[in-house]
């Protein structure tokens, strides 16, 4: 189905079963450990061996030598996989640095051998008889030394990494208030609660790969690159995801040395990659360093607007784009943005939940808070003047739908806002200097093509099979909610099939894109589902109606089973989208509003409440969708006070490498959340008229966070995270 | 992990000569601690000795008015017990400011006191630690040390002692029974437990080879006001940056450990004569002659000022 005139009323407007908050259909699985995650699937093949990971010990140079002879004779050990036996690997499109490292090495734990035993304690003893010895070079680790260095990255498609409007430094130079200030944000680790885990099994020259992935299509594709293998021959399965948040979008080395260590040891091998390797052998999110120049008159509009960010990566890696949301959040005639690339011999850097817009919101969101200050305007009513409903670099491209102006002014009234002070580190209770902050939401809309395949059996259950993944995110129950709404069905009458790459292609779950399209495939696949309905039971498919279980028209009502009584009917379809998305910018929006307290003495920070006020399209579930977004909110405090891969710039490495050294926040540290939808249907998005929300709720919480803690106590933080060491020597006396 | 013999010792002196009978063999209590670092290959026992069923599970009154907890009083039960909270308030706090529910149904009295270094570098084995491997150097030095002690450290090593509870234990001025090898007992008070780090990083204790706790001792209640507080990142479940364990008298006398600043439970007997003066002449008696490196100089200011928080709400 082609998607390229807007949307009007279609069967998921009635809303039956679309956007009611049901809870998720996939619960229960894994309330009670049915749910086969990467590592759990025990029947599926017989006596599977198991491998675990070497990872390298310095983060650049090369292996001078390796001594197997220990690991191979130690009790269990049945095959041991290194660079130099594993024959010859391509790389993943998707991929930066190898996965299997040898004789150069690119980082530090990647990947050097897999060693392959009948037990995994018996795999973890012989992994550590591995000798290597290397000879280390030196490398770049440190971003602020590289900064100067760093080059323009290639551009891709519509993201240059330059773009200009208007005079930039002349308006600048000549805006009667300004703001000239650099923020930094540190490398950040996904740090999901499952570990990449991989199960391989060959027959003959095919194999099935059960693994814990985001994006099925992309991942086949570079299991089969890296192994030279036609894409056919690869298999992929991956129905349950103990999180992702960017990290599992891309093959890894667990799956890669299953596959390797499982042709070794001639029978089925499990991989689940050791946390202490999870940090350093897998992607992150790269720290940025970022500039941000605004000019405003004496009213507070806007008249320039400038952003520059520096990251680093290793080789042919990318850039973080930390100042896309610039190009489009605010007005002002005169703008410039720019990205910078320096090379780092560090881990690879990726994607991480709303890769670009979060840690660009991080910094953007405090320089509107302290341009506001400067011109003493409210920070809301700042944001608000400078509003566009168009696309600032393009003022003939309206937005679809943009209520961010709503979305502060609805969030400023449920919040209390107005009893904020502006004068910072003037409330004080007891032991706590209180403050309050806020800050804009915002991330794009992404069109993907998504596909799914619907089929109706005679007792009138329809099953949906899509490689569309479920991260936890809730895509079961959206993907059940939107068959069961366009088939008329009640929810228990959908079954719902997902990660597997024998199923068509959908976007897959990542950049927020998820939901919206790969509903909106479903919606595809069931349109011509009810199309062979029709025509199989003799209707005129202009005016049938789907409902109750019933088809029907006129004075005729059919039970939907009866259209398969002979055989089952089969639709596929995929959602494919036309110009809209280029004729109008596609966003969601958002406002953040913090209170926090400040401990006066040992300048602890504790949030106190907070709330995520979003437009984002129709919400097809209140439910699913508050979750992500409270637990995007959770995240976002994690960047403010605490997520910091504490880098080793001497040696190149990730030190705190465990989840006792990267900290997260614990149930403490959110006290109290809450979320608002304002309502909203985007006809220009998709037939669904949703969008996306999940990354929607990180953008600007911890900018709203660092405005609070300003608030609280006049002390302005520009580098994440804010840990109480960057307060205690300006925190006055207690 | 390496692979290992086990066994359970069935009574103290029992295990205390299995100990140095067997080479590298270690006692295991909650293994909270110890099975992470064997998993990671950190500690490499050859054989272990589980002392779970030696019965030391009780804590009772003692003849001087103190009382006795059984080395393998769970700290939940510890934290928990009723004389404790009335008497030792310190000691309940410290524990509950520590670890997670879990993991404190678990940890043992004993193996609390000697777990091991957070040091992010004792536990990466890639990487150079005088503690893991004695005379291989010392990483966090000149690396990422923002955890680090800033105090009574060496040019051999640099880290910290993680416990909430010891430093309870150390204003309580508790004692330490142990049986050895040989069958003697000795007391200890926890004073001369921890080592500083020297030259010898790697021996944290003064306990001998095969030495086992059976018991640690708290004296008679001294009363006062009990405060424990510790500081850190996040809310709950994490290691302190600094904490203050403090017991303050009505007059303003009073004791100060400190904890998450040195190799051992931190407190200087002289600092204390100056409780009176209040937290600016305790803390630069308690942390004359510290180290801090770049990362963690802040710790400085943070006791005196978390020293200075404490000594008000003791008097509120
Ligand atoms: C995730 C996590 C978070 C934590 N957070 C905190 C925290 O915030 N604050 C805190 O204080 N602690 C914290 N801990 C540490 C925890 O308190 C210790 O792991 C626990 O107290 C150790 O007790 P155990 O009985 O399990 O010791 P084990 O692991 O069994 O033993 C530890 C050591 O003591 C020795 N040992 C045990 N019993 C005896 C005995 N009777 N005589 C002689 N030697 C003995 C063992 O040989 C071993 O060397 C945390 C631990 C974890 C895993
Ligand atoms: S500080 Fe101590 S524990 Fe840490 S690396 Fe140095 S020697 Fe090892």
């Amino acid at each position: 189905m082609k998607f390229d005139t807007p949307a009007t009323t279609n069967p998921i407007d009635q809303l039956k079963i679309i956007g009611h908050a049901t809870s998720r259909i996939d619960g229960p699985l894994k309330t009670t450990g049915r749910a086969t995650y990467a590592y759990e699937w025990h029947d599926v093949v017989s006596s599977p061996a198991y491998g675990y990971i070497v990872g390298a010990a310095i983060a650049k140079g090369r292996i001078a030598s390796m001594d197997l002879s220990r690991a191979k004779v130690a009790p269990g050990v049945i095959a041991i996989v290194t660079a130099e036996n594993a024959g010859k690997l391509g790389k993943g499109n998707y991929n930066t640095a190898k996965l299997l490292g040898g004789p150069e090495i690119d980082h530090y734990h990647q990947a050097v051998a897999v060693v392959v035993a009948e037990t995994f304690e018996q795999a973890r003893a012989a992994a550590q008889l591995v000798q290597v010895s290397y000879s280390a070079t030196t490398g770049a680790f440190d971003l602020s030394a590289g900064r100067d260095g760093a080059a323009k990255p290639r551009g891709r498609g519509d993201d240059q990494p330059d773009t200009s409007v208007g005079d930039f430094p002349g308006a600048f130079a000549a805006a009667p208030v300004q703001l000239d200030a650099t923020y930094t944000t540190p490398d950040q680790a996904h740090a999901m609660m499952e570990p990449h885990a991989s199960m391989v099994a060959w027959d003959d020259d095919k194999l099935t790969l059960w693994t814990s992935n985001q994006m099925i299509a992309w991942t086949t594709g570079d299991v089969a690159k890296t192994l030279g293998l036609p894409k056919d021959n690869v298999r992929l399965i991956s129905p349950f995801i103990g999180g992702g948040f960017g990290g599992k979008l891309f093959l890894r080395s667990d799956a890669i040395l299953a596959a390797l260590g499982a042709r070794a040891a001639n029978r089925p091998v499990k991989v689940a990659m050791q946390r202490p390797l999870m940090f350093n052998n897998t992607t992150h999110r790269p720290a940025t360093i970022q500039r941000i120049r605004i000019g405003a008159d004496r009213d507070g509009k806007i008249t320039a607007i400038g952003h520059e960010s520096w990251s680093g990566n290793l080789p042919e890696g990318r850039p973080e784009t930390a100042v896309q949301q610039t190009r489009l959040l605010y007005a002002g005639e005169n703008r410039m943005t720019a990205l910078r690339l320096a090379m780092l011999d560090l881990p690879e850097g990726n994607a991480m939940r709303a890769p670009g817009e979060a840690p660009g919101m991080m910094a953007l969101e405090i320089a509107m808070d302290e341009m506001a200050e400067r011109l003493n305007l409210d920070p809301v009513e700042f944001r608000a003047r400078n509003d566009t409903q168009v696309d600032p670099e393009h003022p003939s491209r309206p937005f679809s739908q943009r209520q961010l102006v709503a979305c502060m002014k609805t969030g400023a009234e449920r919040f209390g806002w107005s009893a904020r002070n502006a004068e910072p580190g003037k409330r004080r209770e007891g032991r706590w200097l209180v403050g309050m902050g806020m800050a804009a939401a915002f991330r794009n809309n992404l069109l993907m093509k998504s596909g799914a395949r619907v089929r109706l059996d005679r007792s009138g259950t329809v099953t949906v099979e899509t490689d569309m993944t479920d991260i936890g995110t809730g895509s079961y129950t959206i993907i059940a909610q939107t068959a069961a709404e366009m088939m008329g069905l009640p929810l228990e009458k959908v079954v719902v099939r997902l990660g597997d790459s024998s199923f068509p292609v959908s976007a897959g779950s990542g950049g927020q894109f998820g939901a919206n399209n790969s509903t909106s495939g479903v919606y595809a696949a069931c349109v011509k589902l009810r199309e062979a309905v029709a025509q199989k039971l003799g209707f005129n498919s202009a005016d049938v109606a789907f409902l109750d279980g019933q088809v029907s028209s006129g004075n005729r009502s059919v039970p939907l089973g009866q259209a398969a009584s002979d055989s089952e009917l089969m639709a596929e379809d995929s959602i494919e989208y036309g110009d809209l998305a280029k004729t109008h910018q596609q966003s969601t929006f958002g406002a953040h509003f913090v209170e926090l307290g400040v401990d006066v003495a040992t300048a602890e920070i504790r949030v106190r409440r907070m709330l995520a006020v979003c437009a984002a399209g129709r919400v097809l579930n209140p439910k699913t969708a508050r979750s992500q977004v409270i637990g995007a909110m959770t995240m976002g405090v994690g960047a403010a006070l605490m997520e910091e891969l504490a880098v080793d710039k001497r040696t190149g490495f990730f030190v705190n490498h465990d989840l006792a050294g990267y900290e997260v926040p614990v149930h403490a540290d959110i006290p109290h959340q809450d979320t608002i939808f304002l309502d909203e249907t985007d006809p220009m998005s998709s037939p669904m008229k949703a969008k996306g929300i999940g990354e929607l709720g990180l953008c600007g919480v911890a900018a709203a966070l660092a405005n609070a803690i300003y608030n609280a106590t006049g002390i302005r933080v520009r580098d994440y995270p804010i840990t109480l060491d960057k307060l205690l020597h300006r925190m006055p006396d207690t | 992990m390496k692979s290992f013999t086990y066994e359970k010792a069935n009574s103290p002196a029992a295990a205390a000569s299995a100990a140095v009978r067997t080479t590298n063999a270690k006692f295991i209590a909650g293994g909270t601690n110890l099975l992470d670092l064997m998993k990671l290959e950190i500690e490499t026992p050859a054989h272990l000795i589980d002392v779970n069923g030696l019965g030391f599970d009780k804590i009772e009154p003692t003849p001087e008015g103190g009382l006795c907890i059984g080395a393998l009083v769970r700290n939940t039960t510890l934290a928990a017990d009723e004389r404790v909270r009335r008497d030792y308030g310190l000691l309940s706090r410290a524990l509950l400011a520590g670890a997670s529910g879990q993991l404190r149904n678990k940890a043992t009295t004993a193996g609390n006191l000697l777990q091991r270094t957070r040091c992010p570098y004792f536990y990466d084995t890639n990487q150079p630690c005088n503690k893991r491997n004695p005379g291989s150097g010392c990483a966090a030095i000149g690396g990422v040390t923002r955890q680090h002690a800033v105090i009574g450290s060496s040019d051999a090593c640099i880290a910290t002692h993680p416990s909430d509870m010891a430093i309870a234990m150390r204003a309580l001025d508790a004692s330490v029974q142990t049986v050895r090898s040989d069958g003697t007992t000795r007391n200890i008070p926890i004073a001369d437990l921890h080592r500083l780090p020297g030259d010898t990083p790697h021996i944290e204790t003064t306990l001998a080879a095969g030495e086992l706790i059976t018991s640690v001792t708290l004296p008679k209640p001294v009363g006062g006001t009990h405060i424990y507080r510790k500081v850190r990142d996040r809310a709950s479940y994490a290691f302190a940056l600094v904490s203050v364990g403090a017991i303050v008298q009505r007059d303003g006398t009073g004791r100060v450990a400190v904890g998450g600043i040195a190799h051992k439970p931190w407190r200087v007997e002289a600092a204390e004569a100056e409780m009176q003066r209040g937290a600016k002449a305790v803390a630069s008696r308690l942390l004359d002659g510290a180290r801090p490196t770049r990362d963690n100089a802040f710790k400085l200011a943070l006791v005196e000022r978390t020293l200075a928080a404490v000594l008000t709400d003791a008097k509120g």
